[in-house]
């Protein structure tokens, strides 16, 4: 449980969370791995993990319309794989593809969302750090849709 | 600069004497260009005589409005400026720049002849004399020298002029620009009507000048005729149409990028370009590239260009400055604001032409002054009505 | 200012509407003259000038490098020059990437798109003198994996243990296993000390806005950060008044503009 404290603490997501809240966090907490090409998710399947990455680049995948999976985003060492857990109905809206050896520690979302409800202190500080990169992703991708790199309209 | 000019010698030279004047700058291979009337305005062209300047007329200038009126008395100058500046001469409306031809294994690229025209510049307003001193700091005075601007402004003689009239769109006392000429001419007029006698106190300002004045039949200046001349001067000084506090002016205009009266004036603007047109600082050219139908010989020619046109800020695709607001918020902090940054001087003279040449009459001393007068104010920032 | 004729001593297709020309110099000189960053007007027979950017050069100048996209008229005419074929050119003008200055400093590039074109040289001026410099990394991001400019270039350069090179896309394709997202996704992987390291972006102007505000939130002072900037230019001159940014003419004291000199303008639609 030490190891993975000291690994919580550090990780960009929970760094400077206050230690009681780390405690909490911990319980619902494990280390995992995933090889090349495993993956960590799928679309529609149940949100009840999510990642916070610690070695390794995942791969955000959707099926393209021509039937195969293309990337949208690519995520790796420092940043947190899921977004969905958070919200009903909590289910994958894509897959998330271990592009290498991937190191992480995956966090049961069922276990800590009943935390997050009995302790709103701990959901707020929560919301306070998930709310960002939800912003950051989604600003991020309106860039890529606005194809800023295409060629001139005439 | 300071009392220092106003110890050249001062002359007198009769109303016919200014034959002579003509006279001696064709002799000295001159073309005399000046004031004439056509087309219901005051416009600069060649005049041989000098009963073909607009002798006995004067002019009411107003926001959209120029009219021609008659005057009492047969004064040769009795008017402000019209719409022709003397850019049109010295940075041609249009230039051919330089010829390419093709050969066996490509092509070469001719220079143009640069013949440079002789000119003599009659009538030059103070605020003219200012806005030729500009674009030569735009033209000549910057990183590269345009060789054409330079040869034709370098063979220009300058015959300058005191104002007498003051139009009712000028704003030189505003500006600084006038409406007293103090240097960069060759020689200067003071136009005198008093009952039966017309005549011009004149200066040289130059050696050449000096030189010319010298083939002119005319007496030394009494105190009478200097203090006639100075009151001319102060008498247009106090008659000024408009007033622009040019005080803070640039920073002011950039701190209210997004004022709400750029709006404004965007819902009056046509965007027809015609201040540019007329103003004589506005420089902007554009390039035109074309072959003849043999596709052997090709042409570079310059154009006056209007930044009030969307095709001027082109740019992959569609224009920087799509917008109407935009466009006139560019020409207007340009004139007023970033060419002090870019040229150490306002872009504006005060001859009030773009005031008086624009058709819905746009008056940009009457924007400056609504900027001023809410200076801070910025759209969308109300967060909406309670 | 008369164009020189140069010939084009070799082409090279980068992309798909993509073209490199390798330029001779004009007769009665050996080797071009420019510094990173700078551009020439190139001129196609009877139908214009375009302005590009110097986007290398070979054999110490010998031979100059210009990257054009074939989108309008003129760039379109310049792109087909087959070897052999004739260029007009006038310059170089323009202002220069800082090399100089950030000697001593970490530096990181980002370029996007058509972007990495006119910073390249700047890359290879750092790489010359790598001694001189902290870290040296490149952000690219590039729409799809097709139009990355110079990819064999940049595998090779990867090789190097003293350069680090990012690599993104914004639409991947099935076969792409690299990094898929914006270019600013790149900064938060790259290790530079923030204090320390003199920025150069050269991409479209919402991208290298979006990118200036991640690298200050990562610490980076305003006056470190430099962008190249574009407008519509004809004389390259400062005479015709085309290519005014607010009070800059990108011809003379630009295209290279450090941002605490632009930032208040950056900010205004329009401008």
């Amino acid at each position: 449980m030490e190891g993975l404290e000291r690994i919580i603490k550090e990780h960009p997501f929970f760094r400077d969370l206050d230690p009681r809240f780390v405690a909490l966090v911990v319980g619902c907490a494990k280390n995992v791995r995933f090889d090349a090409g495993e993956y960590l998710f799928r679309e529609d399947g149940e949100a009840d993990q999510f990642y916070l990455i610690r070695h390794g680049r995942v791969a955000l995948e959707m099926v393209s319309p021509s039937g195969g999976a293309v990337t949208f985003q690519t995520l790796g060492e420092g940043e947190l794989v899921g977004l969905s857990w958070f919200v009903p109905p909590y289910r994958w809206a894509y897959d998330a593809r271990a592009l290498e050896l991937v190191r992480a520690v995956s966090l049961d979302a069922v276990c800590l969302r009943r935390k997050l409800d009995d302790d709103h202190d701990l959901g707020y500080e929560v919301m306070q750090r998930l709310v960002p990169v939800l912003i950051e992703r989604l600003q991020g991708t309106r860039l890529q849709m606005l194809d800023v790199y295409g060629a001139a309209r005439k | 600069m300071g009392g220092s000019e106003s110890r050249r010698e001062k002359w007198l030279v009769e109303r016919d004497g200014l034959q002579r004047l003509l006279d001696a700058l064709r002799e000295a291979g001159y073309e005399p260009i000046g004031p004439r009337l056509r087309d219901g305005a005051i416009v600069y062209d060649v005049i041989e005589r000098v009963d073909d300047l607009p002798a006995g007329w004067t002019d009411r200038q107003d926001g959209g409005s120029y009219r021609l009126k008659r005057r009492a008395d047969q004064a040769l100058f009795g008017y402000a400026v019209g719409p022709h500046a003397w850019k049109r001469f010295l940075h041609e409306p249009r230039q051919s720049l330089w010829r390419a031809r093709r050969t066996g294994t490509g092509f070469r690229v001719e220079a143009p002849a640069n013949e440079a025209p002789r000119y003599a510049f009659i009538g030059v307003r103070a605020c003219e004399l200012h806005a030729i001193a500009i674009q030569d700091r735009v033209l000549i005075g910057d990183r590269y020298a345009d060789p054409a601007y330079k040869a034709r402004r370098e063979s220009a003689f300058i015959v300058a002029l005191n104002c007498s009239v003051a139009g009712g769109t000028c704003f030189c006392a505003s500006m600084k620009t006038g409406p007293a000429v103090e240097s960069g001419f060759d020689i200067a007029l003071t136009e005198i009507l008093d009952g039966q006698s017309h005549f011009f106190v004149v200066e040289s300002g130059s050696e050449r000048g000096a030189d010319l004045l010298a083939q002119v039949p005319c007496r030394e200046a009494g105190a009478e005729a200097l203090a006639a001349a100075d009151a001319v001067v102060a008498r247009t000084a106090a008659a000024m149409g408009r007033e622009l506090e040019a005080e803070g002016l640039p920073e002011l205009l950039l701190r209210n990028l997004e004022h709400p009266r750029w709006d404004e004036v965007a819902g009056r603007c046509l965007g027809c370009g015609n201040c540019t047109m007329v103003c004589p600082t506005c420089f902007c050219t554009s390039v035109e590239d074309a072959t003849d139908l043999s596709g052997d010989t090709a042409e570079r020619v310059r154009r006056w260009d209007s930044c009030f046109t969307t095709a001027f800020s082109h740019l992959h695709g569609g224009s920087v400055r799509a917008s109407p607001k935009s466009r006139y918020r560019q020409w207007m902090t340009h004139k007023l604001a970033t060419w002090v940054e870019q040229f150490g001087s306002s872009g504006c003279v005060g001859c009030g032409r773009c005031i008086t040449w624009c058709p819905v009459g746009i008056d940009l001393t009457e924007e400056a002054r609504a900027i001023r007068q809410s200076d801070g104010i910025e759209r969308g920032k109300d967060h909406g009505r309670t | 200012m008369i164009p020189e004729v140069a010939r084009v001593a070799g082409t090279r297709r980068e992309t798909a509407d993509t073209w490199t020309l390798e330029l001779e110099p004009p007769a009665g000189q050996d080797v071009w003259a420019y510094r990173p960053g700078q551009f020439n007007m190139l001129y196609a027979f009877g139908i214009g000038e375009v302005p590009i950017s110097v986007s290398g050069s070979l054999r110490d100048g010998a031979r100059l490098l210009h990257t054009v996209r074939a989108v309008g008229t003129v760039s379109s005419a310049l792109a087909r020059l087959k070897r052999g074929d004739s260029v007009g050119v006038r310059g170089p003008f323009g202002s220069a990437w800082p090399v100089e200055e950030a000697a001593g400093s970490d530096v990181l590039i980002a370029a996007g798109g058509l972007g990495f074109a006119p910073v390249r040289p700047a890359l290879h001026a750092l790489i010359a003198r790598r001694e001189r410099y902290g870290k040296l990394i490149l952000l690219y991001g590039s729409r799809s994996p097709e139009e990355i400019l110079y990819r064999r270039e940049i595998e090779d350069l990867r090789r190097r243990l003293d350069v680090d090179i990012q690599v993104t896309v914004d639409h991947a394709t099935e076969a792409w296993h690299g990094h898929v997202g914006v270019v600013t996704t790149l900064i938060r992987r790259a290790a530079f000390d923030p204090e320390h390291t003199v920025a150069m972006l050269c991409g479209p102007e919402v991208m290298m806005r979006f990118t200036v505000a991640a690298l200050r939130d990562a610490g980076v002072a305003r006056e470190n950060v430099y962008l190249s900037m574009e407008r519509n230019m004809k004389c390259a001159l400062g005479h015709c008044g085309h290519c005014q940014f607010g009070s800059d003419f990108i011809c003379k004291e630009g295209p290279v503009l450090r941002y605490d000199r632009i930032r208040d303008r950056l900010g205004v639609r329009e401008v």
